[in-house]
């Protein structure tokens, strides 16, 4: 599984998951995004010059589109933006040829976020050997700079993983965030991992990923030090899986109140966008343990870090001093 | 008159109990003797089959035959691996809801003079379960039986569907797939898909269906046939209702007696297939169904496709798997694996389909269709995109390696692949 994205030396060729990576590389990203963070003095590090990036979005997006652009650009890349409508390439062979004609732009880095699980992944198997691809989000199954750029807040604010008792909360069976959550969770090793939310939105088997399950929000938060709030869609009202949005707030929506079930220093997050007064209230949006907002600055650096580690361009940088 | 004599082969006829190394006779397309040819036989043809297994040609209860063009290659691809008669369900294109199509269908196979083609009907007007097909006349049309592959939402078309089916003596070849539950699907249910984050398929769907089905057939006394059971818990529910004395079938696909869930790990999109493939449990649930009884056939479940259906994400590429090639080398490690003795395991792939369809085939009986399949139990060999004989590529088999291949196969008494 995801044994594509190492080459032989046991190296990044592409990002595609985070399922299967090694705890040193992980630290090796949140390293190297902590040195571009402290560096400040240099808005744009040339370690991508004369690369060009193409961000291949076959799903909307504002964010992590914008994210990735300017982590492009403060390393010096070239930036393409194609975003496809997906209902005019649902055909696999478009996808095919949509790859090759990029490989004939002699393009260096693909960011691809498509609504099939895989995608990424199918990519990787064929493209030209010289591209790498990241994966901004396959279907509902990875979502890896998202978790590192999570990761990255939660050391920032904690320090060691090991001691952690950690709640996903909300929406785990679409969640590409979830998942990939829980196996950098996993992998760095913290003490306690949960996923909270009703049985409709807890995929069947996901205790096989090394998490506990509550279904009642309350016992889920007792003592924990990271909240990560997930966002629930609206369509999830209309598919049987909740009564209303009124009834999920009531039951999973983080408010101030429940916020103190948690431990005294519990950080909160989450991915965005935000729906406020679905799944948390404004009041713990806005408030001191949130880390909102830092998750989005960190979220530049990480993908800087990642793209760099991933073009191997860091460690050339390094040998060239 | 064409005569024919096949000498010193290992006879095997699963209807009749037969396996000794004998002589196969044949004249005028028939069966004439085994053992030792009357006085006044003298064979125009001999074909020496010391070492080989020598028994009826294969009989297989799917073969989906995706536009009526590849019809041709299909049934010599049958015919190569041993395989006389194929069964082709109602979903190809056009679908087979007219006479016009059954009989078109028929007449192209027929033209080929390979593998022997029988329709199955549609049970509703295009598949789409509102509107019962003309059964009666699709029979009349060749039509051996009648079959919906897409669920019938409605319980109440499908219960006069099946009474009307039973009322034209029909079997109806129902494959138990709940509408709703797993819908858009493509992967089982459980911790693997959920890992993979891909829209699962649990096995109450197809549980529910056949709970719904058998207290149908109770209630309508239709004849009906399970195709492609995935699930070791619809075992248990066939085997209930056959103890019952309901007149309820069932076969099973090769791949789910070889694959399970596992392989959709690296995305391998050769095994998306419907209904998903399911649990070690269920694996071993399946195989021991097969070697009690409950299930009654192996199916090669075949659907050739072009190398574009597959070159996609998972969950965007076309199912199935094309199946003719491996059935006959499959089967056999089935055997081994199993320790099942060959007379039994053949019977899966001969005369148990043949009784399913409840046609004159898949035995050695003097006076039948002399349809054979000769084959070397000791060749091994490795399946490979050059060796398939199918149009269609699509197989998590290739790179396999086999024992046991076919040497000749006799469509009517005639010699319609030789593989020297």
């Amino acid at each position: 599984m995801n044994a594509i994205q190492l080459d032989s030396k046991g190296c990044l060729k592409h990002f595609l998951g985070i399922e299967g990576l090694k705890s040193d590389l992980l630290i090796k990203i949140l390293d190297t995004a902590a040195s571009l963070i402290n560096n400040k003095a240099v808005k744009k590090v040339p370690l991508l010059r004369g690369k060009t990036v193409v961000n291949l979005f076959f799903e909307p997006s504002t964010r992590t589109r914008t994210t990735f652009e300017l982590a492009a650009k403060r390393l010096s890349a070239d930036v393409l933006n194609f975003n496809i409508n997906t209902s005019s390439s649902s055909k696999g062979e478009n996808l095919i040829d949509m790859l090759r004609n990029l490989d004939a732009m002699h393009c260096d880095m693909f960011i691809v976020r498509h609504n099939a699980v895989g995608a990424a992944h199918f990519m990787a198997q064929h493209v030209a050997p010289q591209i790498s691809i990241i994966n901004a989000g396959d279907g509902q199954h990875e979502h890896p700079t998202q978790a590192m750029l999570d990761m990255y807040t939660i050391r920032q604010y904690k320090g060691d993983f090991a001691p952690l008792r950690v709640a996903i909360v909300g929406d785990i069976r679409h969640s590409r965030v979830a998942r990939s959550n829980i196996h950098a969770l996993r992998i760095l090793g913290v003490s306690e991992l949960r996923v909270v939310g009703p049985k409709t939105l807890i995929p069947k088997g996901i205790e096989a990923l090394g998490v506990k399950v509550f279904n009642n929000l309350k016992s889920g938060l007792r003592d924990v030090d990271v909240i990560i709030m997930l966002r629930l869609q609206r369509e999830r009202m209309q598919s049987a899986l909740l009564p209303s949005a009124n009834e999920y707030f009531q039951s999973y929506g983080l408010t101030e109140e429940r916020l103190k079930i948690a431990h005294p220093e519990a950080i909160v997050m989450h991915p965005g966008p935000i729906n406020r007064g679905v799944e948390i209230d404004s009041s713990v949006v806005d408030g001191k343990r949130s880390v909102i907002l830092q998750q989005v600055s960190n979220g530049i650096a990480v993908r800087m870090a990642i793209m760099a580690i991933t073009l191997g361009t860091l460690s050339e940088q390094k040998e060239s001093h | 008159m064409a005569t024919l004599s096949i000498l010193n082969g290992r006879v095997i006829d699963p209807a009749s109990n037969l396996d000794t190394i004998t002589n196969v006779h044949i004249a005028d397309g028939k069966f004439l003797a085994i053992g030792t040819a009357p006085d006044d036989f003298t064979a125009n043809q001999e074909i020496d089959a010391t070492d080989k297994i020598v028994c009826p040609g294969f009989v297989d209860l799917s073969v989906h035959i995706q536009t009526i063009d590849t019809i041709t290659q299909e049934t010599r691809a049958a015919a190569a691996n041993g395989i006389t008669t194929i069964c082709c369900p109602p979903d190809s294109d056009p679908i087979i809801d007219t006479t016009a199509v059954a009989e078109l269908l028929q007449h192209r196979a027929e033209a080929t003079q390979m593998a022997k083609v029988l329709p199955l009907a549609a049970l509703t007007q295009g598949l789409e379960g509102t509107q019962l097909a003309e059964m009666g006349v699709l029979k009349e049309a060749g039509c051996i039986g009648v079959a919906n592959v897409q669920p019938i939402v409605n319980t109440e078309v499908l219960r006069h569907a099946l009474e009307y089916a039973a009322s034209c003596e029909l079997t109806v070849f129902l494959h138990p797939q709940d509408p709703w539950l797993g819908h858009k699907g493509c992967a089982h249910e459980g911790a693997i898909s959920t890992r993979l984050g891909l829209l699962a398929i649990p096995e109450a769907a197809e549980t529910i269906e056949v709970a719904r089905d058998l207290l149908l057939i109770e209630m309508t006394g239709v004849r009906a046939h399970f195709c492609r059971l995935s699930t070791a818990r619809a075992v248990e529910m066939i085997k209930a209702a056959q103890a019952k004395g309901l007149p309820v079938t069932a076969d099973v696909s090769l791949h789910q007696l070889f694959l399970t869930e596992q392989a959709i790990c690296d995305y391998n999109s050769q095994v998306h297939v419907t209904p998903p493939l399911r649990t070690q449990n269920d694996k071993a649930g399946l195989r021991k169904g097969l070697l009690n009884g409950n299930i009654n056939a192996i199916c090669a479940d075949h659907k050739a496709l072009k190398a574009d259906a597959k070159l996609s994400p998972f969950s965007m590429t076309t199912t199935g798997i094309s199946a003719l090639d491996s059935l006959l080398p499959l089967t056999l490690r089935f055997a081994e694996e199993t320790q099942n003795d060959l007379i039994t395991t053949l019977g899966y792939i001969t005369h148990k389909p043949a009784q399913i369809l409840g046609i004159s085939a898949g035995t050695l009986t003097i006076g039948s269709p002399a349809d054979v399949c000769i084959f070397d139990p000791n060749i091994h060999w490795t399946l490979n995109e050059e060796n398939m004989h199918s149009s269609g590529h699509n197989s998590p088999f290739i790179g396999w390696e086999f024992k046991g291949k076919v040497s000749q196969t006799l469509i009517n008494g005639r010699v319609v692949y030789n593989c020297a």
